[in-house]
Order: C-alpha cells, then structure tokens, then sequence
C-alpha cells in the first residue's frame, strides 16, 4: 500500500500531496496542536468569566455605583473599558473583539489599579517566575537523572534503599508542605537563612543588569523557591530514571553492545543513558505545567513576587482580567514547553517522527 | 431434614470459602510491608476522623489566658492563637478532607473508567474526539485554572468541589484505562466473548474491568492524592471559604503570623504532619493495592 503511493508520488507530485505531506508531518501536526489548545483555553476563559452566574463584570458594575455613587451607564461604560469589551454588542461580537484584541497582545487593564494594562503587569512579573522555576526543574532533572541512574547501577549497595525512600518521600508529600517547612525550620526555629531579607523578587533599588551583584541578588532571592522546586520533584525523576534503566539494563542491545566488547562508558552514555532518559524528556514537559501551576502556592510562602503571586493577589481582589490574563499566560507557557518537548522527542527519538508519535 | 443439612453444608462451605479469601486477602495484603503500613494508616486516619470527633469535644471557646500554650496533658498538642485546643482542631478538621478525597476518587474513577472503555471499545470518531479532547485538557494547568475557578464561583461545600476536582482530572485518568482496554481488548477471550455474542456490557462490566482493577485502583488513589494537594492548595490560599479542616488550620496560622512565634509550632505542625502523612499513607496503600489486583506481579515471585 505504502510502497504504491510512494512510487505514484515520485511520478507526479500533485499540490494536494504536498498538501497531504505537510499536514501529517510530526512537527507540523504538534503546532496545529498547540495551536488548537491555546484556542481551546482562551474560549474556555471567554465563556467561563461572561456566562458565570455571578458575571464578574455585573459585579464589577454593581461595586463603582456603590463605591463612587456612579449613575449605571457611566458604571457600564468604565467596566466596558476595564475589560476591553464593547457590553451592548452581542455575544459572538464580543467574542470576535475578545479574540482580536488578545492576538493584538491587548488583555485589558488592571481593575485595582486602574491605567495599568494587563500585559505590563505580566511583563513585570512573569520572568521572575520562569527564571526560579526553570533553574529550580533544570537542577532537580540532573540531580533526579544521575541519581536514578547511579541507583539503578548500584543497586546492591548500602545507601540505594535508603536514597530510593527520601526520593519516593519527597514526591509523595505536596510541594507547598515541603515550602512551609522549609520556611518554619529553615527561617523560624534555626534560623539559618535571613527569610526577611529574602523576600520579593531582589533587593528593592538593585540596578539590574550583567553585573555579579545582581545575579548574586537575584539567586539569593529566589534560594528558597528554587530549593523547594528541587526537593519536591527530584524523587519523581530519581524513580522514573531509575526504573528506565533498570529496564533498559536488560535489553538485548545492551547485552549484545557488552559481547562486542565496547568500553563501559560508551555503552552507559550512548547505549542505556540516551534511551533509558528518553521518556523523561515527555515528563520534563508535563512537570513544567505542574510547578508553574504550584508556583501560586510557593510564590506565596516565600512572598515571591513571580507571577503566581499576582495571581493569587488578583483572584483574592476580583481583578478579573487581570486573573484571565494571568492564567491565559501560565498556559501558554505550559503549552510552549509541550511544544518544545514534542520537538526534542522528535530529534531524540526518530521512530516518533515516522510512526506519528501516538 | 435432608435439605435442612445440605443448607447448613453450603453455609458452612459458604463461611470457610470467605475465611479462606480473607485468609488470602490479608496475605496479600501484608505481603507488602509499606503497603501494609499505608493501608493501617489509612484505616487510622479514618479512625481520627469518624471516630475521634465522638470522644474529643469540639473546640468552640475561645481563651485569651491560653495562648499558644505548650502539650500538656490537659491539651496534647498545646493550644493555638486564641487558645483553642489544636489536637481537637486535627480532629474534628480531617473529616471534610478525607470525604473529599474518597468522593472526588470516585467520581473521576467512575468517568476515566466509562469514557476510557467506551473510546477504546467503541472506536471510531468518538475516539479521536476524546483522545484529543485528552490531550488538549492534559496541558492545560489544574491548579491554576482551579484557583480561577474560585474566583468565580464560590466552591463552599465539598460535594460541588471534589466535582469539579473529579472533572478537572478525567483526562490522565482516561488515558491510561483507555490504553489499557486496548491491550485487553487484542486477548483471545474478548475475542471469544464477542463471538459468543455476549454484549457490549457484559464484556465491559465481566471480561475487561476485572482485569484492570489494579489500573483503576492505582489511579483511584492518584485522583485522592490530586485532590487533597488542591482541596488543601486552594483554602491554604485563602481562596475557598470551609469550615474547620487541616487546610484552613495553615492557612489561620499562616495569616496570624504564627510561624513567626517560638510557642506556635504546634500550631502550623500540627495539619502540615498530618496533611503530609495522609499523602504519603495513600500513596504506600496504592502498593498494597497493586498486590492485591495484580495476580501476575504477585506470580512473578
């Protein structure tokens, strides 16, 4: 069958093939993926905040002629504003306007505190999310990866059990108990990090820049979220590695690359390393969804100012778009990583590519 | 008279068949020492909860002379910022959490179940639809979109909570029974069931769930664990409004400040001890749990 189609293709190569070849490429189906998922999620957002019973914008009405004792049309035109959306059109209207202004990067102004646009707010505070839970996944995935693999070859030895139980201990154990504990013993009782000073997201008048100052501060800063990410996502990379390669231990590959006589080290790298890690590169991408969502909870133990903590800060005072586009930007991100790790796995692993990755 | 043995022989042969399963039941059970403990703690946590809250008075009043007292015998794990007994507070705080984690277990088990055993039996279209459905939902963060969630509407009782909980997490669920019944599905017995002609029920309810009980209870466990993280994620925030349970305990210390005071650790340790141990008493569970479902691993010793 395959072999028919290929051999009409090199005869004439129709537009509609070339067509057909594009839209079943791996990498061009994962973007229309994602693509399809940031729709999903900005309708879903759309509808969730005008269809809820207690419609955030009638609220929002309700509380300036209460507040500033506004008549209700001066109400309902400064809402209208706030939100970037035109009330009296109908709903499909508004979701049409809704759709073009976020593609023109436009999600509306703060309700709290009035003049500041959305997209500042999230410029202002989301680097410093991605800069602490990046470094804090990339140090976790390394620590987890060469744990799991060092366990996995000395599984007789005296401190594996015991390196295997902390791992599955602190995977089982919320992320926010392991933050508050962190804090309280870290901070509080030995009082062995100045947790006062560390607060925010760097010291206040820091000239930020390429200076060793600065990134001193910056680290220092963000120590203890970073810690916390570390400790409570290694044990998952620490098993999972740790099984892959036991697994992959056993593989007829591996016993045949030992019959051939290749040294130790090569078949540890390019034979058991690269394939036992592969599935963890799919998982690296889910976890990055996982921790910038528990970031909220981190952030706002460690009165880290990243953008879970705004989060939490516009959800407490109802500032709408400003909790929509909060949470529109966090699933970007998710969704960008998702895209990212398609791509590796792709580069990684050919047979993804070719069978279509399912 | 004659009838009237044989019954009492088929009760008999009934009462030492069960004590014979149970025998076994327990072996499997123990068989697994972490396992093991999980499930005692379990069934301890469970004690606390249903049975403590008989026997320990509710703690009402308040008592300014009794601020941040420390254990004594009169209060086993000192008193809090207003002087209200902390051991009472665990246990009359675990009920609301432990319902929830069952309940909200439940409900998504029974949707991962349904939709993943439908997709893979049925096919077709609707399996497309679903599956990439899944995918979609997948990458799309819980917890944030919870937090959002209660902002909008106000998520005060459990039942609408561990809902909304159960529907937010059917997409992991629904891909693991569905790629589970695809593998069942291929085997020679499902193969001569159909033949048989014996119904698209009868294959799902008898033929196919029975062998992935250990899949379904193994994700069962993982939706508790999801739900407690969240239940207690969102109150410890302050973003939902419940009553008396170890979430708004943190969050009570967190805002009065009593991490900060030497005399108050009880008061914070108090339901992060118990909300960490409960976590990790269902996740050692699940191993016994795969002990049990799971006649093959057990086959393999």
């Amino acid at each position: 069958m395959s072999v028919a189609t290929a051999s009409q293709g090199k005869a004439k190569v129709s537009p509609g093939r070339i067509a057909r070849t594009i839209a079943s490429n791996y990498l061009v189906r994962r973007l229309g993926k994602a693509l399809f998922t940031v729709w999903f999620v900005t309708t879903l957002i759309f509808f969730l905040v005008r269809l809820m019973p207690s419609n955030p914008i009638e609220v929002y009405i309700n509380e300036l002629i209460v507040q500033y004792s506004l008549t209700y049309p001066e109400a309902r035109d400064q809402a209208a504003s706030l939100f970037a959306i035109d009330l009296d059109a109908p709903l499909w209207k508004q979701y049409v306007d809704y759709m073009g202004n976020l593609v023109q990067g436009n999600m509306g102004t703060s309700l709290r505190s009035p003049g500041t646009p959305v997209t500042a707010i999230i410029a202002r505070f989301l680097p410093w999310t991605i800069f602490s839970v990046g470094v804090g996944l990339l140090i976790s995935f390394s620590i987890g990866m060469t744990l799991g693999m060092l366990s996995a070859y000395r599984r007789d030895s005296a401190w594996e059990p015991v390196v295997s139980a902390i791992g599955s201990f602190l995977s089982s154990v919320p992320d926010y108990i392991i933050g508050i504990l962190l804090l309280v013993y870290l901070g509080v009782r030995w009082e062995i990090v100045p947790i006062h000073a560390m607060r925010g997201s760097s010291t206040p008048g820091i000239q930020p820049g390429f200076t060793l100052k600065f990134i001193k501060d910056i680290f220092f800063h963000a120590a203890l979220p970073i810690a916390t990410y570390v400790l409570a996502t290694f044990g998952g990379w620490l098993l999972t590695m740790k099984s892959n390669t036991i697994s992959t231990l056993g593989e007829d590959y591996v016993t045949v690359a030992r019959a051939r006589g290749l040294t130790e080290g090569r078949i540890t790298s390019a034979y058991v390393g690269r394939n036992a890690s592969l599935p963890l590169i799919a998982q690296l991408a889910i976890s990055i969804g996982f921790v910038v969502g528990g970031s909220i909870l981190i952030e706002f133990i460690f009165v880290y100012q990243g953008i879970g903590f705004q989060l939490r800060e516009a959800i407490n005072t109802r500032d709408y778009p400003v909790m929509q586009g909060i949470f529109l930007v966090i699933t970007m991100a998710v969704i960008l990583s998702n895209l990212l790790a398609d791509y590796a796995y792709g580069w990684l692993d050919p047979r993804v590519r070719i069978a279509g990755g399912e | 008279m004659a009838s009237n043995t044989a019954a009492a022989n088929g009760l008999s042969r009934f009462l030492s068949d069960l004590g014979h399963s149970f025998r076994i039941f327990l072996r499997n059970l123990t068989r697994n020492k972490v396992g093991f403990v999980g499930t005692l703690m379990i069934l301890g946590f469970i004690f606390l909860a249903f049975i403590m809250p008989y026997f320990v008075p509710a703690p009402h009043k308040a008592d300014i002379t009794k601020i941040y007292e420390r254990p004594s015998r009169e209060h086993l794990l000192g008193t809090d910022s207003q002087g209200k007994d902390i051991w009472a507070q665990i246990v009359h705080g675990g009920r609301d959490i432990v319902v929830m984690a069952f309940l909200t277990g439940m409900i998504a088990t029974f949707i991962g179940v349904s939709l993943g055993s439908l997709s893979a039996v049925i096919g077709g279209p609707l399996d497309s639809f679903l599956t990439t459905l899944a995918d979609v939902w997948l990458t799309i963060p819980r917890f944030p979109l919870l937090a959002v969630l209660a902002g909008l509407i106000t998520l005060n009782n459990i039942i609408t909570l561990a809902l909304i909980l159960a529907v937010l997490s059917w997409a992991g669920l629904y891909r693991a029974i569905r790629a589970q019944v695809f593998s069942i599905k291929e085997r020679d017995y499902i193969e001569a069931a159909t033949a048989l002609g014996l119904g698209l029920r009868h294959i799902i309810f008898s033929e196919i769930l029975p062998n992935m009980m250990a899949y379904i209870a193994i994700n069962f466990t993982l939706a508790m664990t999801a739900a407690i993280y969240a239940q207690v994620g969102l109150v410890f925030l302050g973003l939902v409004p419940l009553t008396r349970n170890w979430g708004v305990m943190i969050n009570l210390a967190w805002t009065q400040g009593a991490i900060f005071f030497r005399d108050s650790i009880y008061f914070i340790m108090a339901p992060v001890v118990a909300i960490a141990l409960f976590q990790l008493s269902i996740v050692w569970m699940s191993r016994s749990l795969e002990e049990i479902f799971n006649p093959r691993l057990r086959a393999g010793r």
